[in-house]
């Protein structure tokens, strides 16, 4: 008798820890053991050290650098200034926003922290000593640090290098100090809606500046091998390919001759998607010296000269009918972009997707400007843990409706439920013009409502107010709702390209002659754990088991071409490119099986990790067999090997969505604030792994508590930085930081193949929202209706006396 | 700058090195001894990326002096466990997704490792506290401390396991 039972579909299924499975991570082991590979790890032969001298000022004139003490210090080896560079042409670097940044300081200086020379030595010890002794003579200048006084007659010009130019990167310019205005909408028609509306709540609502700080810092090691004329880069890069790309058109160096690696990355949340002067500089510095260079920044560096986030200031008018059916939504934005304009947004979108500002609501007509102006700050302005801009479109909107409703007596809840874009409207066209894809926003709001109790949480606050007006309690209860609409997944070439490189992103898969798999795509993981979930998305595809499937990314020189990992990108396209390819040689599997089975291609059908003859399942044969048939058989009219390779062009974004609700008390006499609840509903289409979902949603509510509660990137007039170490920039412990509830409805993405929009961000984008919302609610008994973030225990303080509440 | 020899017992290894006094712990076990699991985040003390323990105590290497440590019983994250043989954090830290990136992972380990001896039996408001030294991006702590809090288990379980048997 033979007593070998054939394992059910439901048992094979579940052996591939595919699609939906909460499998564990296969990064783990090297992590927890101490055995990462980041960059700062790396070590090679013969490796220099190299380090900036910065501004101390935010802007001066560089009258003089004198180099000579440092050179004449034993372990400095060299020096170099943008009078080095400039024959080179490398003294300035494009930014991916269309303007030019400095490398190095080119005659002047425009904020503090700004690299102003680059000495390179035996190591971080020298180079310190070495830093020391440049001693570099400045002339000041007057200071811009409010964007809002960037554009006065007087004010001093920053940008002498382009003062004449009338055209900038993305239209005409009005003034030295102004970088472009652009537009979405009928202005015409808003200004017409909101003359006549019934009801109108105006406010300006800040987003403020702050920082993605990722625990590890930016950093790289550059290696130019002159004997083969290889330039390789190992680097905390969240786009390699475009790095490549970048670097080639720089340097003139051919791009087959450059290889850019990214090792494991201690996180990146936008942080490092652009191209930064240490980079440019360990180059030239290996060409220089003929030795590998590396550079690490430390913590104060990163904050003060790397990669900023928000600084928008969101000036926004919202119509609505008296019973609260909104009819339209004018918003103008001021963006403060710092010395150089560094966004990393998508080429034809130099405001982001801020066009993304008119939320879940169906808003009938709406119209957005966006300025962007110079100040004597750091470049940056990249995407902090979102899709560009989408959080500052998010909190503006969800401010909005909570004016509003306030305006307009109403429950907030109820506003949105109100205008909540339909189940059945979808695909939506927005009134600024994106296609959303799908969504229910009505169940997943009913679901938070219920989830919470919300009528429930209602009497609580409203005894809670009584206790504090009778003089019970000096402690008041807020709720904060919001609910969002991302757009991830940039994008379709045809309107989406970083430098002109079209956002597609690819998958390369190599099937094995015994039945295992390595994978290859064009992003790289700082944290997301792709090695797990690509693996489980090609298991579903491929029928090979998650553990069977190696999966690589971020070597320009083996992983297909890909624009890398920000936006919530990677799911979108890279996991639907992984999807296409596995279709490709789930194609080629079938002809292979079919010739094995000598039957036609079309009376087989896939079942999980086979294919079986139609009406006669137990003629099959399974994915392992295949791949060695592959390798084994001479099959007519096939080309031997397993192979596929699929680059993926989205044809749409993806709209992420979400319902969060955040409870907190908040002691008037001190401003500290208690978070009682956050509870979080995600709606990202199809889930591949619940564990790292949730993962993902803890993770982002705790940069939203960051952000909306305390984080923040702060300067003086006279443009010093105020926030530039760990003390004084705050990053929550976990003492600080609540538990979270996580929940989640499920409507697939009708465009991408597995249905999947993507999650990483979806947290921080909701979540700012949801907890300044609370704050706000808890003093809107007392007439407050907006104040800025962040809303930290002086701010809330200082809230409470305005209103009078201190007595 | 003139250098002096340090020795030290890294892991169970005894080490002599010679550095420059003013060489920070975290750089001699990085770049002398290539103990890369520590990991720098803000050498400040702030963020414990760089977290060992010294002499049967936590310490944040990135303010430590290497000649402070002469003489000293270092334990990194390399020392705690084997790849046959994870320690019970170790294996926690997989089994409840207690980390994303990895980078704060050695510290919150290595605090961890010395938390729980401190503290065997905590509560999650202790475990919170216990690691307010710690700084993630990532993971928003509650899987770190879910992962400690099991861990306390598995490290009890074992103890107890082991006591019948000597019994």
């Amino acid at each position: 008798m033979d007593d070998v039972k054939t394992p059910s579909r439901e048992e094979r299924k579940s052996a591939l820890s595919g699609l939906g499975t909460s499998r564990k991570r296969v990064e783990d082991a090297r992590f927890t053991q101490g055995k990462g590979n980041y960059v700062d790890d790396i070590k090679l032969k013969g490796m220099l050290f190299g380090d900036f001298v910065r501004s101390p000022v935010a802007h001066a004139r560089v009258k003089n650098i004198d180099t000579s003490a440092a050179l004449a210090l034993p372990g400095v080896h060299a020096v170099l200034t943008a009078a080095d560079l400039e024959p080179l042409g490398l003294h300035w670097m494009p930014t991916l926003a269309g303007d030019k940044q400095m490398v190095l300081a080119d005659g002047k200086v425009l904020f503090q922290g700004q690299e102003v020379a680059f000495v390179v030595g035996d190591d971080r010890y020298a180079v310190a000593d070495g830093i020391s002794l440049v001693e570099v003579e400045y002339d000041e200048l007057p200071v811009v640090t409010d964007p809002f006084k960037a554009e006065l007659k007087d004010s001093p010009i920053l940008r002498e290098d382009i003062a004449d130019q009338k055209e900038g990167a993305h239209g005409a310019r009005r003034h030295p100090n102004h970088i472009f205005t652009w537009e979405a909408g009928e202005k015409e028609e808003t200004n017409k809606v909101l003359e006549e509306a019934e009801v109108v709540a105006d406010e300006m609502v800040y987003y403020h500046r702050t920082h993605p700080c990722p625990l590890e810092t930016c950093g790289c090691v550059a290696s130019m091998d002159k004997v083969n004329g290889k330039l390789t880069v190992w680097g905390t890069f969240q786009a390699p390919h475009a790095v490549r790309t970048v670097a080639s058109l720089i340097s003139s160096i051919p791009e087959h001759n450059i290889r850019i690696i990214s090792p494991d990355i201690g996180g990146g949340f936008g942080n490092k998607v652009g191209v930064y002067p240490g980079y440019v500089c360990s180059i030239v510095a290996s060409i220089v010296t003929g030795v590998p260079i590396k550079w690490v920044e430390d913590r104060m560096d990163n904050l003060m000269a790397t990669a900023f986030a928000r600084d928008y200031w969101m000036h926004g008018k919202i119509s609505a009918t008296k019973e609260g059916k909104i009819t339209g939504l004018w918003c103008h934005t001021t963006a403060d972009h710092g010395a150089f304009d560094a966004c990393a947004d998508p080429t034809k979108f130099p405001a982001g997707f801020m066009n993304i500002c008119t939320g879940s609501y169906d808003i009938p007509v709406a119209y957005l400007a966006v300025d962007g102006v110079y100040t004597n700050k750091a470049p940056g302005g990249v995407a902090y843990r979102c899709s560009f801009r989408v959080t500052e479109a998010s909190y503006f909107i969800e401010r909005m409706i909570e004016v509003l409703a306030q305006k307009l007596g109403m429950d907030s809840a109820e506003l949105r439920s109100k205008n909540f874009i339909k189940k059945e409207q979808f695909p939506y066209t927005s009134a600024l013009g994106w296609e959303y894809d799908s969504g229910d926003y009505h169940q997943a709001w009913e679901k938070a409502m219920t989830s919470v109790n919300y009528k429930q949480l209602r009497e609580d606050q409203a005894k809670q107010l009584q206790l504090f007006k009778d003089g019970k309690s000096r402690k008041l209860m807020g709720i904060g709702l919001s609910h969002f609409t991302e757009i991830v997944g940039a994008g379709p070439v045809k309107n989406c390209d970083i430098l002109g490189l079209g956002m597609f992103d690819a998958c390369e898969i190599r099937i094995h002659p015994t039945g295992s798999a390595i994978a290859r795509l064009g992003t790289i993981s700082q944290g997301q754990g792709h090695a797990t979930t690509f693996a489980q998305i090609l298991a579903s595809e491929i029928g090979i088991p998650a553990s069977d499937i190696t999966l690589e990314e971020g070597d320009t020189d083996t992983a297909p071409y890909g624009l890398g990992t920000y936006g919530s990108r990677s799911t979108p396209v890279a996991g639907a490119a992984t999807a296409m390819a596995g279709r490709k040689i789930r194609a080629k599997a079938q002809m292979i099986a079919a010739y094995l089975l000598e039957v036609h291609d079309d009376d087989l059908e896939w079942d999980v990790d086979r294919f079986s003859v139609k009406g006669a399942p137990e003629k099959f044969k399974t994915m392992k067999e295949i791949a060695f048939a592959s390798y084994n058989q001479a099959i007519p009219g096939v080309e031997p090997g397993l192979e596929a390779v699929s680059y993926y062009d989205p044809p749409n974004m993806t709209y992420p969505n979400g319902a969060y609700v955040v409870v907190m008390e908040i002691d008037v006499d001190t401003g500290v604030s208690d978070i009682k609840q956050v509870y979080a509903l995600d709606d990202c289409g199809t889930r591949i792994n619940p564990m790292i979902i949730e993962g993902q949603v803890h993770g982002g509510l705790t940069e939203a508590l960051a952000i909306s509660m305390g984080q923040e990137i702060a300067y003086d007039e006279q443009g010093n930085v105020m926030t530039g170490t760990l003390m004084d920039f705050f990053i929550p412990t976990a003492w600080e930081t609540p538990n979270y509830e996580t929940d989640y409805t499920e409507t697939p993405s009708p465009h991408h193949p597995i249905g999947a929009k993507g999650v990483g961000e979806s947290p921080n984008v909701g979540g700012v929202s949801a907890f300044s919302n609370a704050v706000h609610d808890a003093f809107k008994p007392f007439g407050l209706t907006q104040a800025h973030m962040p809303h930290d225990h002086w701010r809330v303080w200082k809230i409470a006396k305005d209103l009078g509440l201190h007595s | 700058m003139e250098k002096i020899n340090v020795t030290m017992t890294v892991n169970g290894k005894e080490e002599t090195l010679s550095v420059e006094p003013r060489t920070l712990l975290v750089h001699a076990l990085r770049e002398h001894l290539d103990y890369t699991g520590a990991h720098i985040g803000c050498s400040s003390s702030h963020c414990g990326a760089c977290t060992i323990d010294m002499n049967g105590k936590s310490v944040k290497s990135c303010t430590v002096f290497a000649p402070q440590a002469e003489g000293a019983e270092i334990l990194t994250v390399e020392g705690i466990g084997s790849p046959d043989k994870l320690h019970a954090i170790q294996e926690m830290f997989k089994e409840h997704h207690g980390l994303q990136c990895g980078y704060c992972t050695p510290g919150m380990i290595m605090r961890s490792y010395r938390f729980l001896q401190e503290n065997p039996n905590p509560t999650e408001e202790e475990v919170r506290f216990g690691i307010s030294g710690n700084l993630c991006r990532c993971t928003g702590y509650q899987n770190i401390v879910k992962s400690i809090m099991a861990a306390a288990d598995k490290i009890r379980d074992e103890a107890n396991v082991e006591k019948k048997e000597i019994a």
